[in-house]
């Protein structure tokens, strides 16, 4: 066994950490206020190749591997939780499906552009009538021809304003003996005729991002941007889901680390009763507890990386980690508010943007609920995965980093 | 063009510096690449990118300084090399640059050699003037903008940042330079770097490689002790006007006996 990070780690690591701390951070609870997104992140995080981090080489990727892209999450979530989103959608529900169950030619035709950020990704599986019943939803696509015709309404979906690409799952076939195996996934461009897009304001948090809906009214989408087989549609998302929970869950151990740090920073300054409040078994308590969680939350991430990079199927542990470190990092903002007193109900301080942000990844990417049930089911014996027709490529460093 | 860039691995800015057994220490302050060094970096490739050529990193110091030549590498420098010989401990910065100009001079044909401003550790700042004076080179210290650079003509001009303003100079290369905040942010290391400098092998020189011996230290420290540590007692001086608050202050000023 072997806990070391490799040098190209802890690079990539630092390299993402300067660029949140020079970049992000100093404005970031200003665009947070304004509910708007900073025009220059996305831009900045193509140009410096975050969006391609763990494609191969020749998709135009940076060729790195599954753990650096949990790294990375961490870094982006410790500045602002929008920015890991960004990487949850498009990297680990959009491009890592389309790695993972595309053609060569889909790859070749769709990958470069996401890997190198011309291109964002999104991920439309959310209705306004199903969310965690993914086989409740309305949308359809009829086959016409060589084309499929999509209508019917996404909501909730992150960057719909801002994507160029949707991976949406819609039902092909109304008749299938299980909803689930009438599902069909496509790889739909947002320019198509007959899609509109908007943003939900009002949100607790993630402020600075984008979450919208997509409306799809008679979207002709060619057969060759469906993305698998014809009813494959369900498994193809819960595939999706097992790469962007690891980035929801690495990004909410980051999320931990910066109310732990922000909390330790405090509890040195703050005195009462003419003592620092960190001397206090209370306060000592509170952080105690944050790094116990952050060590566990990472621990569970780095594993699920790690058998990532194996091409070990990782849908039951990354669904432990995704748990566990949301379900932390919401108790660990909520506690960094409570350190931080009546100025933690401020946003004077970041710590309650922190808490505001931690609670939508207790509902996005299955909510803390299924995952209970999720992992019941696993022990119990009710819940087993089979193999499937495609799994996620295992990581390869020679050949990811071929030039081409 | 051929650059050459010393940079030095240095304790992290929020380090705080200790005495131990009569030694400095750092404790265990995370080690990176000095600040001022990663604009020398950025002022080298720049030069390159616009003028072609290629910068060659060095630096002197223990196995841990090959941490600051992998950020070199991955900010984009095609080269790098450590000067790591047990005789060079203890080298002051007259040695350094005795040192230094050897290893140009080793590798030869280069048309600047540029430092950062100074080392955040020793906070000397005179490696690059001291390096030009053994190299025979003109120095052009304190740089915050260049101007030209005829790399057929082998002219330089650049701009240094004095408290006056800014001073222009010329000069013939190849010359020294060192290189301040306002020439501009340095770029963070690619992903492609990074993962060329992970993969790099580090050639190391030693005195021998260089072809000289030992230069001897000019400068000893007899003796190496924490400062005592002050007492110090803050107190605001409040008052109804400016001119009442003056008058408070100079009194306390005389009655402590500080005029
Ligand atoms: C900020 C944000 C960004 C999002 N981005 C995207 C995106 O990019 N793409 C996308 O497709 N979706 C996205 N979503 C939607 C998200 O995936 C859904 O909100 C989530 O799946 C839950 O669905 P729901 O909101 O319809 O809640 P419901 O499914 O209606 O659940 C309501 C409550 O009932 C509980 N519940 C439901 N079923 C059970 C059960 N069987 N047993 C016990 N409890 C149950 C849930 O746990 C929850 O507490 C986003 C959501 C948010 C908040
Ligand atoms: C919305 C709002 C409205 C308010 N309205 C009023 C008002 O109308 N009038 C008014 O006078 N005040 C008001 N307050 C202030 C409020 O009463 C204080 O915020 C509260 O008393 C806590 O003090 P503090 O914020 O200075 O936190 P601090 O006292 O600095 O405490 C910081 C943290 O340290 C902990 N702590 C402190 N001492 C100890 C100890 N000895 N042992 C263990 N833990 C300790 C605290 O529990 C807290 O977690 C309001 C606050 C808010 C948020």
């Amino acid at each position: 066994m072997d806990f070391k990070l490799t040098e190209e780690h802890k690079m990539a690591q630092q390299m993402v950490r300067d660029f949140c701390a020079k970049e992000v951070i100093p404005t970031i609870a200003d665009w947070d206020r304004k509910q708007e997104m900073d025009p220059a992140i996305l831009p900045r995080m193509a140009e410096l190749g975050i969006m391609g981090i763990n494609l191969p080489v020749k998709y135009g990727g940076q060729g790195f591997d599954y753990i650096t892209l949990g790294l990375v999450c961490e870094e982006l979530e410790y500045a602002d939780t929008t920015l890991r989103v960004v990487m949850s959608v498009h990297m680990g529900l959009c491009a890592m499906s389309i790695l993972q169950w595309g053609t060569e030619e889909q790859k070749m035709r769709f990958l470069p552009k996401l890997a190198s950020g011309e291109h964002y990704g999104s991920f439309g599986l959310t209705e306004p009538g199903a969310g965690s019943d993914v086989a409740g939803m309305a949308s359809t696509a009829v086959k016409d021809g060589d084309d499929y015709i999509l209508n019917g309404e996404k909501m909730w979906i992150s960057l719909a304003t801002k994507a160029h690409v949707c991976l949406i799952v819609a039902r092909t076939d109304s008749t299938a003996d299980k909803p689930t195996s009438g599902l069909t996934a496509f790889v739909v461009e947002l320019d198509s005729e007959g899609i509109t897009t908007g943003d939900l304001h009002g949100k607790l948090g993630v402020r600075a991002g984008s979450t919208g809906w997509i409306a799809m009214n008679d979207v002709r989408v060619p057969a060759s941007h469906r993305l698998g087989e014809e009813g494959e549609g369900f498994k193809i998302a819960m595939g999706s889901l097992d790469n962007g929970r690891y980035t929801v869950g690495a990004g909410a151990t980051g999320l931990i680390r910066a109310s732990m740090d922000a909390s330790v920073k405090y509890a040195h300054e703050r005195e009462t009763f003419g003592k620092p409040i960190g001397s206090y078994q209370l306060i000592k308590q509170k952080i105690g507890r944050m790094r116990r969680d952050y060590e566990m939350a990472r621990l569970l991430c780095l594993r699920a990386g790690w058998m990532k990079n194996e091409g070990l199927r990782n849908t039951r542990e990354t669904s432990q980690a995704k748990w566990f470190a949301t379900d932390a990092s919401f108790d660990a903002a909520n506690e960094a508010v409570q350190v931080h007193g009546a100025y933690g109900f401020s946003d004077e301080y970041p710590v309650e943007r922190f808490l505001r942000n931690s609670k939508g990844a207790v509902i996005y990417e299955g909510t803390s609920e299924i995952h209970t049930l999720m992992q019941a089911d696993y022990e119990l014996g009710y819940r087993k995965d089979k193999p499937l027709r495609c799994e996620l490529p295992a990581f390869n460093a020679e050949e990811w980093q071929a030039e081409k | 063009m051929k650059i050459i860039v010393f940079v030095k691995q240095v304790p992290d800015s929020a380090a705080s510096v200790a005495v131990e057994d009569g030694k400095v220490t750092w404790g265990d302050a995370p080690l990176v690449i000095n600040p001022w060094d990663e604009y020398a970096v950025e002022a080298a490739l720049a030069l390159t990118e616009a003028h072609g050529g290629d910068v060659v990193a060095i630096s002197m110091g223990s196995e841990d300084a090959k941490e600051a030549l992998k950020h070199s590498l991955a900010m984009g420098c095609a080269e790098a090399i450590l000067i790591n010989d047990p005789a060079f401990a203890g080298a002051d910065s007259a040695a350094a640059a005795r040192i230094l100009a050897a290893a140009a001079q080793k590798v030869g044909d280069a048309d600047l050699v540029i430092f950062g401003k100074q080392a955040i550790d020793s906070d000397t700042g005179v490696s690059a003037a001291m390096t030009a004076r053994v190299l025979g080179w003109p120095a052009i210290t304190l740089v915050a903008a260049i101007d030209a650079l005829d790399a057929d003509a082998k002219t330089i001009q650049a701009q240094r940042a004095m408290e006056e303003g800014r001073q222009v100079v010329s000069s013939k290369l190849p010359a020294v330079l060192s290189i301040v905040k306002d020439y501009g942010e340095p770029r963070y290391p690619s992903f492609m770097g990074i993962r060329k400098a992970s993969k790099a092998e580090i050639p190391m020189w030693s005195a021998a490689d260089l072809g000289i011996t030992a230069p001897e230290a000019v400068v000893s420290w007899p003796e190496i002790m924490s400062p005592p540590a002050r007492e110090i007692a803050n107190e605001i001086i409040e008052g109804g006007s400016p001119e009442e608050i003056a008058a408070t202050l100079a009194d306390k000023i005389m009655a402590e006996k500080v005029l």
